[in-house]
């Protein structure tokens, strides 16, 4: 960040009284086979001059919907009533034509995906200058919006701003790439920036980044802005005020504060106590939402949450609660008739959630108090090693360099324990999880899986190891074929195995009921189960075979946030019931916390920090771990507010060049904090792994604890 | 990327060489010029029978005389047809003849084929994307010799109505037609105009229901929203950044077709009376004319070769991520 003074040249804006933005009764409707989906239902909020906004909700609750509504950008098929005034001028109702002058240059946006955001036709800087030249094209050379665009690009933290402008957006990354995007949204000093999911689908040290400069566009422009987030944990520290949104309406609003403390609407409180927390030690339970958000063509009159209130009574069911003034705070609302006894209960924020769902700490296994040394081990890693050719030419391939995706790693998972491995997207975790899952020999390093060295392993030994160690992977949708039904698809891994008919019609349904589904359900398609269904689907199929080791890749990153409390929960006591042992990949340090015994972090191929959780995550001693942690929110307004938040600079660099000597130290603070003898340390030697506590080693040669929760 | 694009042209030519010699081979094998000769009435003495085995050297083994042949193709000279006409001289006016017809109906067909597929595809399932659609499959379905003979029957309804010949349908030129430059313009555009129209009519459906699915797929996309939050109207997106996009991958259609067209174009030559390349072929096969045949193929073969080369091009200059260094 430059300089937050770049002159903005827009005429003088009008000075408008009051919000910049107001809703009132908002209604949006599509058309649908099964009948028309009231995607919004009667939202009113406004936005003052320079406050945050957060809306927060599952999907489906109409969030992006009423902010598309505001932009104009919503398919023709939708009917939009009601009235949405931008400062003080009403937008419902005006052409395509009237809105394009609003947009881009009063109202902007950003988007939550930034891979696909912008044209993959246009160079970067083109697409920047782009937004000015559409508003200003009269005024404003070709010339001049080209170097108003490097100067945005400079602002926005781009390096080698003049350079990377004439770049095409699959030359950035994805973290650059909202970085262009914010760039183009505050091209021309906006009165309000709508930002929907920002940093949803980016990494958390670059959603630690991006949140940055989000407030720092907000200071240099001013404009209110709207945030849309499933994650309670990203506007916590952000947002002015908030917004609950669930089946299309609001059910809670007030300040961030108030919201968060005191929330006075089961769902918010289901939606605070579903979130693991980072800096909760000791075992928390998780609140689990059960059921799903109901369908929105032919709603039943009453409160629509009330099918998965766990304080439903009869009046519920009568008509649908108007958000009314709780606490006698004028600002703070709820859509509940029981907002009262809410209230009355002493607990606060997510413990009140736990004490109202119900929700109590999973017990641990027998074999859990057992000390870890006397255990048997499941999986052992020892130096393994993953490279890829990079080749060049078609007909001669020759090879031109080499990716070291896995650069000789070494850990071990006792039975009955959840190793959590951890580490931005490109660091080499799907790389070793697929290694393993391979069961080939390494190229270099060995892999032994309950004590058997899988080099030496013929074809009928390693299907016989198969049995001992299975998968659940990322993607519910994708995999569960969609053509076979349920039964099919647990009692696959029995049929390959050889198990007898009888033995997998009597296993099948036990399963079901294992993961907590019906068996009545399977002779369904899985095309007829929600996300966290699906998974539970993939975790039956998974313990099939009944094995030692569930390999779990990123199993609940793409689960709503109050299915993934449930699908945590499940884990968890199958651990507990079953003695399973977990490896457990996964990028949300939050959910690693509340699940794994030991963690081991993982950067360039290498593993820099491992050890036992608390350990780790109350006094982290790679530098790299420590600014992982400070990149993660924290579901709390006001520890938030007070953190201070380490930000890496950049991105991960290219695993077929690391830098030399120790990987991380082209984006570590400390190293850019020593003295030039200590740095020269860094840049010639690798650091080795060293003990640095009872169960925890760090890879730093100047490794020192630094609290960062 | 030019040393690239100049590595495959090397390619090409060797594969130009070996389709010819295939074609070349083939014919060789399979026609009997001499039977024909033989089976005249009266039959011609058996001096000039072998004189003209000899000029056709069919005395030598089949890759000799294709050595020949080549060499003389290197030089210019495509040998002499049966009749003992040279090629050489026709191949030019032919060429041209073909040229002329397909590239003009290409592209208004590419054209409006496309504007055709991205009207249909913004206003999906409503009446106009209907009926391109109906239109699309009643021409798709149509055989060009039934399109042909309707547009010819239409055609000269249209003449009688008006009361004199303004579309003629015979021929690409009056013969012995006298006139300055601008007349003989005049007359060969009147020729052209119906033939034009059933390539490309034909043309125009193939392409709209590609691109149709191309722009349908860049309609939802997040980089189109992008462009209308940044202030461009909702049609100016669909253009600047939609369609754009959507061409990319229409690039290798556009350039195959071309080659593939020269080739398929014997129907629409022999109904309207064009003397090009496709009405060669089939004249040449009738006449067991090796020399003929394998000139025609090598034609077709640079062609479709020179295609891939233009789509590898087109590709390279419309979309940014594939241009490697």
């Amino acid at each position: 960040m430059t300089s937050s003074e770049i002159l903005f040249d827009s005429p003088a804006d009008p000075v408008v009284e009051g919000p910049v933005l107001q809703v009132e009764d908002l209604h949006v409707s599509f058309p649908s086979e099964a009948g028309r989906v009231q995607a919004v239902r009667g939202l009113s909020y406004q936005v003052s001059p320079g406050e945050v906004l957060g809306i927060v909700g599952e999907s489906g609750s109409g969030k992006s919907v009423s902010s598309l509504a505001v932009m104009g950008l919503l398919p023709s098929s939708a009917r939009i009533t009601g009235s949405i005034k931008f400062q003080g001028r009403e937008l419902i109702g005006r052409t395509d034509t009237e809105l394009s002058k609003i947009r881009g240059r009063r109202i902007s946006m950003v988007f939550q995906d930034p891979l696909s955001a912008l044209t993959p036709v246009y160079t970067v800087g083109d697409q920047i200058a782009e937004a000015i030249l559409v508003h200003r094209g009269g005024a404003v050379s070709k010339q001049a919006a080209n170097k108003r665009a490097v100067e945005l690009l400079d602002l926005v933290g781009i390096p080698n701003a003049a350079e990377r402008a004439k770049a095409f957006p699959h030359e950035f990354s994805g973290g650059m790439r909202q970085r262009a995007v914010i760039a183009m949204a505050i091209t021309n000093d906006p009165d309000l920036i709508i930002a929907d999911e920002p940093t949803t689908a980016l990494d958390v040290t670059v959603q630690a980044q991006v949140l940055q400069l989000l407030e720092t566009a907000q200071e240099v422009t001013g404009a209110g802005i709207v945030i849309i987030t499933h994650d309670l944990g990203v506007v916590a520290g952000f947002a002015d005020r908030l917004m609950v949104m669930y089946a299309g309406r609001a059910v809670e609003t007030g300040k961030v504060d108030e919201i968060y403390q005191q929330p006075r609407m089961p769902y918010t409180l289901g939606l605070l106590g579903s979130i693991p927390r980072l800096d909760v030690g000791e075992k928390q339970p998780l609140v689990p939402i059960t059921g799903q958000p109901p369908s929105l063509t032919d709603l039943p009159p009453g409160c629509p949450f009330a099918p998965r209130c766990p304080m439903v009574v009869d009046a519920c069911h009568t008509a649908e609660p108007p958000l009314i003034e709780v606490d006698g705070s004028a600002e703070h609302h709820a859509a509940c008739i029981r907002t009262g006894e809410i209230a009355a209960t002493d607990a606060e924020g997510a413990e009140a959630a736990a004490e109202i769902f119900g929700a109590e700490v999973v017990e641990e296994a027998e074999i859990a108090k057992v000390p870890r040394e006397q255990r048997d081990t499941v999986l052992e890693l020892d130096h393994l090693v993953k490279e890829y050719p990079i080749n060049k030419g078609v007909v001669f391939k020759r090879r031109v360099g080499t990716v070291h995706a896995v650069a000789g790693i070494s850990f071990d998972i006792r039975e009955g324990e959840t190793l959590g491995l951890v580490g931005e997207s490109g660091c080499g975790k799907t790389t070793t999880l697929m290694e393993i899952l391979g069961l080939q020999k390494p190229m270099a390093g060995e892999i032994s899986v309950l004590g058997t060295n899988v080099s030496s392993l013929d074809s009928k030994r390693r299907k016989a190891i198969r049995r001992d160690m299975s998968v659940v992977f990322q993607d519910p949708m994708a995999s569960l074929d969609p053509r076979l039904t349920i039964n099919d698809v647990i009692a696959e891994p029995m049929q390959v195995h050889g198990y007898g008919k009888d033995e997998i019609n009597r296993r099948v349904p036990e399963l079901m009921r294992l993961v907590g589904l019906r068996p009545e359900q399977l002779s369904r398609y899985p095309g007829e189960f929600s996300g966290g269904q699906r998974q539970r689907i993939g975790i039956a199929r998974a313990l099939a075979l009944e094995p030692k080791l569930v390999v779990l890749d990123e199993p609940v990153s793409a689960l709503d946030v109050s299915i993934q409390a449930g699908v945590i929960n499940l884990l968890e006591e199958l651990k507990a019931k079953l003695g399973l042992a977990y490896l457990f990949v996964a990028h949300d340090l939050s959910v690693v916390r509340h699940i794994a015994d030991r963690v081991a972090v993982m950067y360039l191929g290498k593993i820099i920090e491992i050890g036992e959780v608390d350990s780790v995550f109350d006094a982290p001693r790679h530098p790299y771990t420590q600014a992982l942690l400070s990149a993660i929110p924290i579901p709390d307004p006001v520890k938030e507010r007070q953190r201070e938040r380490i930000l890496l600079t950049g991105d991960l660099p290219s695993p077929a060049n690391p830098p030399s000597g120790c990987r991380f130290r082209t984006r570590c603070f400390l190293h850019a904090s020593l003295p030039p003898e200590k740095q020269r340390t860094c840049i010639e030697l690798e650091p080795p792994r060293e003990v640095q506590a009872p169960d925890h080693e760090a890879a730093c040669h100047f490794a020192q604890i630094r609290q960062v929760l | 990327m030019a040393g690239f694009l100049l590595r495959r042209l090397v390619n090409y030519v060797v594969l130009a060489l070996v389709a010819t010699f295939l074609a070349f081979t083939l014919a060789s094998v399979t026609f009997d010029p001499i039977g024909v000769l033989q089976q005249r009435n009266p039959p011609p003495p058996a001096a000039s029978i072998e004189a003209k085995k000899r000029d056709l050297h069919l005395d030598q083994p089949i890759p000799q005389r294709f050595v020949t042949w080549m060499g003389g193709v290197v030089q210019g000279d495509f040998g002499r047809t049966i009749a003992d006409r040279p090629i050489t001289d026709e191949l030019g006016r032919r060429i041209g003849v073909s040229l002329r017809l397909f590239l003009l109906g290409i592209t208004i067909g590419i054209l409006f084929g496309v504007l055709l597929g991205v009207v249909s595809a913004i206003r999906q399932y409503k009446f106009s994307d209907y009926f391109a659609t109906l239109f699309s499959f009643i021409l798709l379905s149509t055989p060009v010799f039934v399109l042909g003979t309707l547009l010819k029957m239409g055609a000269q309804g249209i003449n009688d109505s008006i009361g004199t010949n303004v579309l003629i349908f015979v021929g690409e030129q009056t013969p012995g037609f006298q006139g300055n430059w601008f007349e003989h313009l005049g007359d060969r555009l009147q020729h052209l105009i119906v033939p034009t129209l059933a390539i490309a009519l034909g043309q125009i459906a193939y392409y709209s229901r590609y691109q149709r699915s191309s722009m349908l797929d860049v309609l939802g996309s997040d980089f189109l929203r992008t462009a209308q939050a940044k202030g461009l109207t909702r049609r100016k997106a669909l253009f600047k950044h939609g369609l754009r996009t959507a061409l990319i991958p229409m690039a290798t259609l556009f350039a195959f077709g071309f080659g593939l067209l020269v080739v398929g174009g014997t129907f629409t030559e022999r109904i309207f009376g064009w003397f090009g390349m496709g009405d060669w072929l089939v004249t040449g096969i009738s006449a067991q004319d090796t020399n003929v045949t394998a000139t025609v193929t090598l034609f077709v073969a640079v062609c479709v070769l020179f295609s891939g080369w233009l789509a590898d091009v087109l590709y390279a200059a419309l979309d940014p991520r594939i241009r490697v260094n």
